[in-house]
């Protein structure tokens, strides 16, 4: 399978902070690829080393085929970049913004503007000073999403809209996906995610802690389970991998490692299932424990 | 809740944050006029000096244009024609620092953070005015101290004192209420500017038509109506006061009335699409600097204007005063004193068109610090075109403000000696002949942002550390070598009869060199430095 980023062992430090710390990223063509991270875990770092605005410490970095620090100029006409925080020129107009983005990376799809314009409800006419926050962001959207580009990296380019354009956004990127364009996705927002995204890259302290699809995450993760069963409650505690083992008289409540769910099950069976509930890990758990842990 | 609750912090965040600022500008705007009253002591001590340079140069009407009318011949007289452009920069300063606090405190954001918190609704508005009423307060009281103090009369002294502080007053409030008018600082600051602009018109056509009733409609022109130290008319200082409550009036329930962020003027729309023009970083940066260069251009053309036509007259008013001849002959030369004076004069246009370089410079940090570089330099633009599109307003800007000065002194000059072509040529030459200086800072400018962006504002410094050796190198007889420093000590005087070229090729290979070291320095470091 062809990869548009690949990045291994990649090290930035400025000054003392070592922002990233061996930092590992694959994201294969043609796929959404979510990169998530608690603030400060070095996301927009990473995204800043994959344009060459920021020159890599150590390690190896491909994007499209190329080195984003030498190739830079060769490599932005075929990428497009929105970053979390949209500033624009106090005294040019929105539709200016995004047409001048767009030439200087070599062209607007015009009836993709319009389009876009339309579904995001912007007024071009408006200048870049009197933009809310979320209209900010949405100039940023319309200019890279009508930029017939191979690579869209967005940096968490959804905050500051509401749930309407939040579909809007989502609505884009499938389209982008299926003509063929490959997508970098940070985000906070892990609805959107889930929504979107084939595989996810999940950072923390600059370093790359879970990487996969959806599925093998989870898979990597506690099931919980809650069951009746009819016979006494006996030989559970002891099997490896089963975790908050809690009795009350014939329910049975414990969480699960994803190697230990078929023994768990079996065991389970032989006490005579009536009621069974198995609920695989949510996204937000996945992230929440990886969130903790940067806290502490 | 009062609506005046919560000044008592503000009027302390606005101290805090003006803590540099505010008592630089007073104190530099007051003792101005302590330093001309002090002059003029010791260049006039005769009556019969006063009264020749009162004829000759204070009643000459590029004066009167750019001073205002002159009431006596004596010291007191001189002194408050003298301040009067200053008052002009006093207004400035109030309206500016309003805005600075009212405005662009909410464009920014920050006054929704505070306005959350327990604040009444004229709370911000209220804090700005007071500390600039406040600032301009002192600011009239050292300078009334300060002019009493070099031996002028009391009365004067206080009723120059008392004008100062109220035209600062009246234009802090128009700037109050131009702050709740537009959506933007910069729409406000326009408003405010184009306000002390009709006020400058309007005493400009009163004092030198044969009618003086527009001065009369003017608060600068009210300032000299005042007629310090040439029998006090203590009633007019009610006009400005009066103006103070009207702007007062009006911009208070404005700043109820409207939304946060709101202004009264409908936002402007501009175009849907891009024009042609803007399709490339030299396009961008075109909008990006085209309005600042034209508004130096006009108003460096304009001064050029004035100086120009002063220029005979001060040449000729001097002559017979042995002591201002030589001072005269000092700055620059004694083959003619008119030349000497537009030399002298085209060398602060230098200086000032140096600003204008530096200022283009520096806007490359700006947009770096504000997150807009990035993007820029995330689309297929190279990081040296990026940066070369700025320098390019840099080291031109100064030619193009230069050039305008230059033609306009020498038009008006030519005009008053009868001999147009020659003199506008001369003085083109001469403005010219600034700019290898001027490039020399602008590379450093544009260096210092390459390597220690953060610390970057210090080519400000360099530029102010130039100034000073330049005003008090002469006066201090400071040694050689410390003169040297500036590169506006290498500019040759181009109205001598003999000059050299060789400086100005030195000092422009040195602003090519600082410039390119700045372009290999960019190419290679993280962007954005926070």
């Amino acid at each position: 399978m062809e990869t548009t980023i690949e990045v291994a062992g990649l090290v930035k430090t400025f000054g003392r902070t070592r922002a990233l710390d061996g930092l590992d990223l694959t994201v294969r063509t043609g796929e959404v690829h979510g990169f998530l991270g608690p603030n400060g875990s070095g996301k927009s770092t990473t995204i800043r080393v994959l344009l060459g605005v920021l020159r890599a410490d150590a390690g190896a970095v491909r994007l499209l085929g190329g080195d984003p620090w030498r190739d830079a100029v060769a490599l932005h006409r075929r990428l497009a970049y929105v970053p979390g925080d949209v500033t624009l020129w106090p005294n040019l107009s929105g539709g200016e913004v995004i047409d001048l983005l767009g030439r200087l990376r070599g062209g607007l799809d015009s009836k993709r503007r319009a389009d876009l314009l339309y579904d995001f409800e912007l007024d071009p006419r408006r200048k870049g000073r009197t933009y809310s926050k979320g209209n900010r962001q949405k100039v940023g959207l319309v200019a890279a999403l009508a930029s017939d580009v191979e690579l869209l990296i967005l940096d968490e380019p959804t905050s500051g809209l509401d749930p309407l354009m939040e579909e809007v956004f989502q609505h884009w990127v499938r389209r982008a996906r299926q003509d063929g364009r490959t997508v970098l996705l940070s985000s906070h927002i892990l609805a959107e995610v889930e929504a979107l995204c084939d595989r996810v890259t999940i950072i923390r302290a600059g370093r790359a802690v879970e990487s996969g699809t959806l599925g093998d995450l989870r898979h990597l993760h506690r099931t919980a389970i809650d069951a009746e069963v009819t016979a006494p409650i006996d030989g559970l505690a002891d099997l490896p991998g089963v975790h908050n083992l809690r009795v009350d008289g014939h329910r049975v409540r414990f969480d699960v490692d994803a190697v230990a769910l078929d023994p768990a099950l079996r065991r389970l069976t032989e006490l005579g299932v009536r009621s069974l509930v198995s609920t695989p890990p949510t996204l937000e758990e996945l992230f929440l424990r990886h969130y903790e842990s940067a806290e502490r | 809740m009062s609506t005046l609750t919560g000044t008592r912090h503000l009027v302390r965040l606005v101290l805090r944050r003006d803590r540099f600022l505010l008592p630089l500008w007073v104190l530099l705007l007051a003792v101005l006029p302590v330093s001309y009253a002090a002059s003029f002591f010791e260049l006039f001590p005769t009556a019969a000096e006063r009264a020749a340079y009162t004829e000759g140069t204070a009643r000459n009407p590029s004066i009167v244009a750019l001073l205002g009318p002159v009431y006596g011949d004596s010291v007191g007289a001189l002194t408050a024609q003298r301040s009067g452009f200053l008052l002009v920069i006093v207004a400035l300063a109030s309206l500016l620092t309003v805005i600075r606090h009212t405005r662009t405190e909410e464009e920014a954001g920050r006054r929704e953070l505070l306005g959350g918190s327990v604040l009444g609704r004229h709370a911000g508005l209220t804090a700005a005015l007071l500390v600039t009423y406040a600032a301009d307060v002192v600011l009239g009281l050292l300078t009334a101290a300060g002019l009493h103090a070099t031996g002028l009369p009391a009365a004067g002294s206080y009723a120059y004192g008392l004008v100062a502080a109220l035209t600062g007053m009246v234009f802090a409030t128009l700037g109050g209420l131009a702050a709740q008018l537009t959506g933007s600082a910069g729409g406000a600051r326009g408003i405010g500017v184009a306000g002390l602009g009709a006020a400058f018109g309007l005493r400009l056509i009163g004092d030198t038509a044969g009618n003086d009733w527009p001065s009369w409609l003017s608060p600068l022109g009210w300032a000299a109506r005042v007629r310090a130290y040439e029998g006090e008319r203590w009633w007019v200082p009610l006009l400005p006061l009066a103006a103070t409550v009207l702007l007062a009036a009006l911009a208070y329930p404005i700043s109820v009335r409207r939304d946060l962020g709101a202004g009264v003027l409908p936002p402007r729309f501009g175009p849907a699409d891009a024009g042609g023009a803007l399709s490339g970083p030299f396009g961008l940066a075109w909008r990006l600097h085209r309005g600042q260069l034209m508004w130096w251009s006009v108003g460096f053309g304009l001064l050029g204007l004035i100086l120009g036509g002063a220029a005979e007259a001060a040449g000729r008013s001097v002559q017979g005063n042995a002591q201002l001849e030589q001072i005269m002959a000092r700055i620059g030369g004694a083959s003619g004193l008119a030349d000497a004076y537009l030399g002298a004069t085209l060398s602060v246009a230098g200086l000032a068109a140096t600003g204008y370089g530096i200022q283009a410079a520096l806007r490359m940090r700006a947009e770096e610090s504000a997150g807009r570089a990035e993007p820029v330099l995330a689309t297929a633009t190279h990081r040296s075109t990026w940066l070369l599109s700025h320098v390019t307003f840099a080291l031109l800007g100064p030619v193009v403000v230069l050039t305008v000065t230059g033609l306009a002194t020498g038009l008006t000059y030519g005009l008053s000696v009868g001999d147009v072509p020659r003199q506008m040529g001369r003085m083109l030459g001469a403005a010219l002949a600034q700019t290898p200086a001027a490039w020399v800072l602008a590379g450093l400018a544009v260096l210092l942002y390459a390597l220690l962006p953060r610390q970057a504002s210090a080519a400000w410094a360099v530029l102010a550390a130039c100034v000073l050796l330049g005003q008090l190198g002469a006066v201090l007889d400071l040694n050689q070598w410390l003169l040297d420093l500036s590169p506006f000590t290498h500019t040759p005087q181009t109205l001598r009869p003999t000059w050299t070229v060789t400086p100005l090729l030195l000092l422009t290979a040195l602003a090519v060199t600082l410039a390119a070291a700045g372009l290999l320095t960019f190419r290679r470091r993280d962007i954005p430095v926070p």
